[in-house]
C-alpha cells in the first residue's frame, strides 16, 4: 500500500513538471499572439484589450497558476486559431472534444490487434523453436527450423518499416489493389458507428503490425528462457502433457517480463497514432497537435501535450500496479 | 561443427554490410552527381514506369525518382550520422561523469532521463520543433536531445560496472589522473556495447527524420528528403504507386541494414 502511494506522488510530481515544461516552453516563443490573431492592422486599443482578455500583462508564474487552475476545472483555454464566430473565440476543451474519441477507439483496436495475434503467434513461434531444437528431431524439427528462421526474418523485415510507409503500403495493398476500404473515406462515428469501426481496422492494422512482431518475439525469446527452466523438466517427468506445460507453466511465467512490454507498446502506439492518423486522414488529436503546431496555436499544443504524457505516465503506472498483482513476490520498495 | 550465424563474418554482419554500403554509397554519391537533374521538370516524361531509363520512373512533374532519391538518402543519412555523433558525445561526457563519480549530479541526470525515457520520443521532438521552428538545423537539435538519454543510460551503466575493476583501481593507487582513467582506461573498453547502440540509435534517427519529414515538420524544400516524398506520392497511389513505393522500400532498406549490421556485429562479441 505504502508503495502505492509513493508511486503516486511520483505521478503527480511528474505531471506537475510536465504540465510547467509544456507551459514555459511556449513562453519563449518569439512573436506576438495578439498580432497573429488580429492581424497587424489592428488598432492599438484593442491589442491592448485583448492582450488583457488573454492575460498576456500577467507575470508567467501568475498565468501558470491562472492556466494549470483552469485546466484542473476543465477550462482548457481558447484556441488562437480557431473561432467559433466572429465574436467568440474556440475553446479547446470543444477543438478535442470530438477528436478524442477517433484517436482513443484507434488505439484500442490496435491494442486488441497486437493482443490477440501476438500472444497466439509468440507461443507457436516458441513450441517451433522448442521443437526445432529439441533432441527428438525428424520431420517436425526440420519443419519447425525453417518455420523458425522464417518467422525470424519476417518480424526483422516487419519492424523496419515506418509506420507512415506501413500504413500507405496498407493503403496500396488492401484499399487500391484490393477494394477492401476506401483510402480517405472516414466515416464519422457520429454518424456510422459500425461503419467507423471497419474503417479503423486498417489504420489500426499499421500501428499493430510492427508491435505485433516486436511482441511475438518478445514472448518467444521470454517462453525459450523459461523453458529450459528446472521446473519444466520437472513437470514432464511428471507426465504433464506438453500442451499443459506451455499453456499451463511456461506461458504464466513468461507473460510476467511481456506485461511490461505492453505497457510501452501502449506509450508507443499513442505515439504511432499521430503518424498514422495523418496517413488515413482521420481527425483525431494527432493530426490536431501536428496542425497546431504547423499553425503555432500554442494553447491547444500545450493541452494535448499535457492530455498525451497523462496518458502515457497513467499507462506506465497500471503496468506497475498490474506486475506487482500477478507477481507478489516483488514487494515495494 | 561451426554454429551457423556467428564468428566474423556472419551472414548478418555480410548482409547488413552490403546493404548499409550500398545505400551510403548512393547517399554519398547523390550529393555530387545524380543520373538525371532533380529538379527539372519534364512534362512528356510524367509518371513514367520504372524502366531501364527510370529506375524508379518518375513523378508527377517528370522528375527522376532514382535522383531524387539518391539525394534523400544523402540528406537522411547525413542529418542521422550528426544526431548521432551529437546525442552520441553528449551521451559519453555525462554517462561517464555520472557513473564514475555518482553522487548528486548522478541522481539528477538519472531522474531526468527516467523521465524522458518514458515518454514517447516522438512528442519531445514535436515539441522542441513547435518551439524552434522546422528546417534542417532544428530537426538535428531536436532529435539529438531527445537520443541524449538512451546513450547517457548505456555508457552509465557500463562506467559503473568498469569503475570497480582491479585495473582501475591499480590505475587509481598508481596516481593516474581522473580524466586519464575516465577516457584512457574505461572508455575504450565501453565500445563494443556502445557500438550497438550507436547502430539503433542510428535506425531510430532515420525512421525520426523520415517520420518528421512525412508531417511537414522536418527537413524543407528545397533538401530533399524520403518522407517528404512518400507524402507527396501518397496522393498518387493509385496511377503511379512506384513513386511512394521508391522511398519507402529504400527507408526500409537502410533499416533493415543497420539493424541486420548491428545484429552482426553483436553476434562477433
Amino acid at each position: 500500500m505504502k508503495y502505492f502511494g509513493k508511486k503516486l506522488i511520483t505521478l503527480i510530481m511528474t505531471l506537475f513538471l510536465v504540465s510547467v515544461a509544456a507551459f514555459l516552453a511556449f513562453q519563449v516563443i518569439p512573436g506576438d499572439v495578439v498580432t497573429s490573431i488580429l492581424g497587424t492592422e489592428a488598432t492599438p486599443e484593442r491589442e491592448e484589450q485583448l492582450r488583457e482578455e488573454l492575460g498576456l500583462n500577467d507575470p508567467p508564474a501568475v498565468r501558470y497558476f491562472h492556466w494549470i487552475t483552469g485546466v484542473l476545472q476543465g477550462d482548457l483555454g481558447v484556441s488562437y486559431r480557431y473561432s467559433k464566430n466572429m465574436n467568440e473565440m474556440m475553446p479547446v476543451a470543444e477543438l478535442i472534444g470530438d477528436k478524442l474519441p477517433v484517436t482513443l477507439w484507434l488505439a484500442a483496436v490496435s491494442l486488441v490487434f497486437i493482443v490477440a495475434v501476438s500472444i497466439p503467434l509468440g507461443v507457436l513461434w516458441a513450441g517451433l523453436s522448442d521443437a526445432a531444437h529439441g533432441r527428438r528431431g525428424g520431420m517436425l524439427a526440420r519443419v519447425g527450423h525453417i518455420l523458425d528462421a522464417a518467422l525470424g526474418v519476417v518480424t526483422q523485415a516487419t519492424m523496419a518499416v515506418p509506420s507512415f510507409f506501413l500504413g500507405i503500403l496498407v493503403t496500396y495493398l488492401l484499399g487500391i489493389v484490393l477494394g477492401l476500404f476506401a483510402p480517405g473515406g472516414y466515416v464519422s462515428y457520429q454518424e456510422n458507428f459500425a461503419g467507423f469501426l471497419v474503417y479503423l481496422i486498417f489504420p489500426a492494422l499499421s500501428i499493430a503490425i510492427p508491435k505485433i512482431a516486436m511482441t511475438s518475439r518478445f514472448l518467444r525469446n521470454s517462453m525459450l528462457t523459461e523453458l529450459s527452466a528446472d521446473y519444466v523438466r520437472t513437470a514432464y517427468s511428471k507426465g504433464t502433457s506438453k500442451r499443459r506445460v506451455m499453456y499451463g507453466h511456461v506461458l504464466r511465467n513468461a507473460m510476467m517480463p511481456v506485461v511490461t512490454f505492453l505497457g510501452m507498446i501502449v506509450a508507443e502506439i499513442v505515439a504511432g497514432s499521430i503518424v498514422v492518423e495523418q496517413v488515413f486522414g482521420l481527425p483525431g488529436i494527432g493530426r490536431l497537435l501536428i496542425s497546431s503546431i504547423s499553425t503555432r496555436d500554442f494553447p491547444v499544443v500545450e493541452i494535448l501535450i499535457l492530455y498525451i504524457t497523462f496518458v502515457v505516465i497513467f499507462v506506465y503506472f497500471l503496468v506497475d500496479i498490474l506486475y506487482r498483482v500477478i507477481d507478489p513476490r516483488i514487494s515495494g520498495t | 561443427m561451426k554454429q551457423s550465424g556467428s564468428g566474423k563474418w556472419n551472414k548478418y554482419f555480410v548482409a547488413g554490410l552490403f546493404m548499409t554500403g550500398l545505400a551510403v554509397l548512393l547517399g554519398i554519391v547523390g550529393f555530387f552527381w545524380t543520373p538525371y537533374s532533380t529538379t527539372e521538370m519534364s512534362a512528356a516524361e510524367k509518371f513514367a514506369a520504372p524502366s531501364m531509363q527510370h529506375l524508379f520512373g518518375t513523378d508527377n512533374f517528370g522528375r527522376d525518382i532514382f535522383s531524387r532519391v539518391m539525394q534523400g538518402l544523402g540528406t537522411t543519412i547525413s542529418i542521422s550520422s550528426l544526431v548521432v555523433l551529437c546525442s552520441g558525445s553528449v551521451g559519453i561526457l555525462l554517462g561517464a561523469v555520472t557513473g564514475y563519480f555518482g553522487g548528486l549530479l548522478d541522481e539528477v541526470v538519472m531522474r531526468i532521463t527516467d523521465a524522458l525515457n518514458g515518454f514517447p520520443s516522438i512528442l519531445l521532438t514535436l515539441v522542441i520543433i513547435s518551439v524552434l521552428g522546422s528546417g534542417r538545423q532544428n530537426v538535428i537539435i531536436s532529435l539529438g536531445l531527445v537520443f541524449v538519454p538512451s546513450f547517457v543510460r548505456i555508457v552509465r551503466s557500463e562506467f559503473i560496472r568498469l569503475r570497480d575493476m582491479d585495473y582501475i583501481k591499480r590505475a587509481r593507487l598508481m596516481g593516474v589522473g581522473k580524466l586519464r582513467i575516465l577516457f584512457v582506461h574505461i572508455l575504450p573498453n565501453i565500445f563494443s556495447v556502445f557500438w550497438v547502440s550507436v547502430m539503433i540509435g542510428f535506425n531510430n534517427a532515420i525512421l525520426a527524420e523520415s517520420g518528421m519529414s512525412y508531417l511537414g515538420i522536418g527537413v524543407q524544400p528545397p533538401d530533399a528528403s524520403l518522407g517528404k516524398m512518400l507524402s507527396d506520392a501518397q496522393g498518387y497511389l493509385q496511377s503511379a504507386p512506384w513513386y511512394a513505393l521508391a522511398p519507402g522500400l529504400t527507408i526500409v532498406w537502410v533499416v533493415l541494414g543497420f539493424s541486420l549490421f548491428s545484429e552482426g556485429i553483436r553476434r562477433n562479441q
